[in-house]
């Protein structure tokens, strides 16, 4: 079995640096100055060592757009970014609503290697909201979906909602919810507020989302069932949350918030560069803090990238034709520390919370989001906190380059990413 | 300037120099015969329109023409653009091809933002003819030109923007032109036709028409969509009509000297009473002849570069 020493690193970023030792696919020993043979040791310098990171919300665009993101190159961005498994959401083309294409992302994750790639399944057929999908067929597939979602389209039939929610308790299903009352959004092109009036682009107004998210809580409560909401955008969703958590209810209640929606504002549509368009699209700075907020104190469980790559031709172009998204895995981290830990509101365990623990307990992983321990499952990510680095869209490894925070200076990297005690990405180079 | 996009963040100088231009223009060619400067002579001009506009583009295409540049039209529907040629790749063969200046109408907001930033570096000039629902700068050049000539300086000259502010560029760009220009601008439209955040706009919002016009020195009227009557934004035209169509009663009660514009083409009858759209207060006419003089002056400003000694 192969053996990899990592010199003088800080598990949680506390105490003093000690080394660990995996052994095959597992931690083996934690302690201080380890005298133990290696094929290979990383001297990482007082590194902080954290429990690999889990994204419950990627778009790797394969099938379909290759052009924009395959699970190869999504699987690089991954690993570069800390990664150890990644949700790749159903909207691909043609859409992953049947085994048959669950089972070849599934498999496609596989033979890339980097990451573990586990597919969403589609809520209803086609993304149409119309009729589900057949959900227990993809659970009972090799790919045994855990999460179902129409992300990119909101189920916003309230009765087909209470089924998903209802049907999917039988085998433990996860309905994930896009939350926009489409309604209510028709034509939307940014957040409805003052920036978008003077700028002349159509509101997404806060309540689209807030209603749907109020609606679903009852059903989740209602039936029982197990709710995730999407990228939260407004506070209004926290205050929701907040009240939903706080009353002993069945169901259960998760939410996940991007990064980009932890720092990023609509002040950001001044140039019309569509870089800048996401749905849910970048909101107040009132929201930002508010989310800022719910996300340390457990109000929002965690942090989702909803890394969403386009080709070139799909963002150079006119606001309005331009495809909503933004690339968000080589750069979640360093806006987490830059957002959370910096200011204080999360410490290295937090974002162990945020970023590991919480979203491999929400999508049921057992071997993921496991503690820095002997015995665990070597699914590690090494930061090195102190580093400054400058974000450059091009040089990421996803083939979109619709980076928002090219040219921003980011606190915090990766140093090395461990898939099961192998290095997959180290010294910002993937390993293969 | 570099391009004209927007009349927010023109400053009162470069606005005043335009409309100080478009009268020199004015004044030039009037009662001339042939009505033809030589100042941009072998100039390009291209109008570049993804949606239909007749009377823009004939001002425009009469501007140019006046100033002896090169004229050419490009019409666009936006289904031909979502077939093939992305605005870009159009963009960069029209300067290719040697395009001085692009006026560009889209219903996008901010398209002609983003045309801008593609033709930058070929120096390429660009003049919004109207975006989506963002603005429409010329128009609230030749609306402040048409006020100056009936009222005047507009420093501290009460306006009122009336009816559907939500998707009009007209109004925007007024806003911004008219307070830049010391007016002081009251909105009045329902409650479902004022964009959230209008109130950071450095204008009154009101509801209620009536008690306003006695205090306005201008009454600009927008024009109402016939799709939007149905989009469930007011009950129906007649209930529109009756809270806020410009009829004789209402033109009674405005004082004396007050003018009325509309940018057209109105729907007589809804947003106003056809006598008062052919009333002497009505200064409909002289805006279509004033958008000439001051696209001259665009022009002129953006192509010709120096400052037009009067
Ligand atoms: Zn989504």
């Amino acid at each position: 079995m192969s053996r990899l020493l990592l010199k003088d690193v800080r598990p949680y970023g506390e105490g003093d640096p000690v080394d660990v030792l995996v052994v095959g696919e597992a931690i083996a020993e934690i302690g201080a100055n380890l005298e133990v043979d290696a094929d290979e040791i990383v001297h990482a310098g007082g590194a902080v060592l954290l429990p690999g990171f889990v994204d419950l919300h990627t778009h790797l665009r394969e099938p379909g757009r290759e052009d924009a993101e395959t699970v190869e190159t999504g699987s690089a961005a991954a690993a570069l970014g800390g990664y150890t498994a990644v949700f790749a959401m159903a909207n691909t083309d043609p859409v992953a609503d049947n085994a048959v294409i669950v089972e070849h992302v599934w498999r496609r994750g596989r033979e890339v290697g980097l990451v573990d790639v586990h597919p969403v399944g589609a809520v209803t057929v086609g993304l149409k909201g119309e009729k589900l999908a057949e959900l227990g067929t993809m659970r009972r597939s090799a790919a045994e979906v855990r999460i179902f979602s129409d992300d990119g389209h909101c189920v916003h039939d309230p009765l087909i909602m209470r089924r998903a929610l209802e049907y999917t308790k039988s085998f433990g299903g996860v309905v994930a919810q896009h939350a926009e009352e489409p309604r209510l959004t028709v034509g939307a092109q940014a957040h409805e507020g003052a920036n978008a009036a003077r700028l002349g682009l159509a509101g997404w107004p806060a309540p689209a989302e807030e209603a749907i998210v109020a609606r679903d809580c009852l059903l989740a409560g209602h039936t029982g069932g197990t709710l995730h909401i999407c990228h939260v955008s407004t506070s209004g969703t926290a205050d929701i949350l907040r009240w939903w958590k706080s009353r002993k209810t069945a169901g259960s209640v998760s939410a996940e918030v991007t990064p980009h929606h932890l720092l990023l504002t609509d002040d950001r549509l001044e140039t019309y560069d569509p870089v800048n368009k996401v749905n849910p699209p970048l909101r107040t700075d009132a929201d930002v803090m508010a989310l800022r907020e719910a996300l340390a104190d457990g109000t929002v469980d965690c942090v989702a990238t909803d890394h969403a790559p386009h080709a070139a031709q799909d963002k150079d172009c006119e606001w309005a034709a331009a495809k909503p998204g933004m690339l968000g895995l080589q750069t979640a981290l360093g806006i987490v520390v830059r957002t959370m830990v910096r200011p204080g509101l999360l410490d290295w365990r937090g974002v162990a919370r945020v970023m590991s623990e919480r979203p491999a307990e929400i999508a049921g992983l057992a071997d993921q989001g496991r503690p820095v321990a002997a015995g665990e499952p070597a699914n590690l990510v090494l930061v090195d906190p102190d580093a400054e680095w400058t974000v450059r869209g091009a040089e990421l490894a996803s083939l979109g380059e619709n980076s928002p925070f090219d040219g921003m200076q980011l606190p915090g990297r990766v140093v090395a990413t461990l898939l099961r005690g192998r290095l997959t990405a180290h010294e910002g180079k993937v390993r293969r | 300037m570099r391009h004209l996009l927007s009349t927010e963040g023109l400053d009162a100088a470069t606005a005043t120099s335009v409309l100080d231009t478009a009268d020199t223009l004015k004044q030039t060619l009037l009662g001339r015969e042939v009505k033809k400067l030589p100042t941009l002579r072998g100039r390009t001009v291209v109008t570049l329109f993804y949606e239909n506009s007749t009377r823009t583009r004939v001002s425009f295409e009469v501007a140019g023409k006046w100033m002896s540049a090169d004229v050419i039209n490009v019409s666009a529907s936006s289904s031909s653009v979502n077939k093939g040629e992305s605005l870009r790749d159009t963009a960069l063969t029209l300067a290719a091809a040697g395009a001085d200046c692009v006026i560009m109408r889209h219903p996008a907001s901010g398209a002609a933002h983003r045309l801008a930033g593609w033709l930058d570096e070929v120096g390429t000039q660009v003049v919004n003819a109207g975006d989506g629902m963002h603005e429409h700068p010329t128009q609230a050049l030749l609306d402040a030109a048409t006020l100056r000539e009936r009222l005047g300086e507009l420093a501290g000259r009460r306006i009122a923007i009336v009816g559907d502010l939500l998707h009009s560029r007209v109004a925007r760009s007024n806003v911004h032109l008219l307070r830049t220009l010391g007016a002081e601008v009251v909105l009045v439209a329902p409650p479902t036709l004022v964009p959230a955040g209008a109130d950071q706009w450095g204008a009154e919002v009101r509801h209620d028409l009536d008690p306003e016009l006695p205090k306005l020195d201008a009454v600009m009227m927008l024009r109402v969509q016939a799709e939007r009557m149905h989009g469930g934004f007011f009950p129906s035209a007649r209930e529109y009509s009756i809270a806020y169509g410009l009829n004789q009663a209402r033109l009674d009660k405005l004082p004396e000297h007050a003018v009325v514009l509309h940018p057209g083409p109105m729907l007589r009858g809804m947003e106003i009473a056809p006598a008062v759209a052919d009333s002497p207060r009505a200064a409909i006419t002289q805006q279509v002849s004033n958008g000439v003089h001051v696209r001259m002056a665009v022009l002129y400003h953006l192509l010709a570069g120096e400052e037009l000694s009067a």
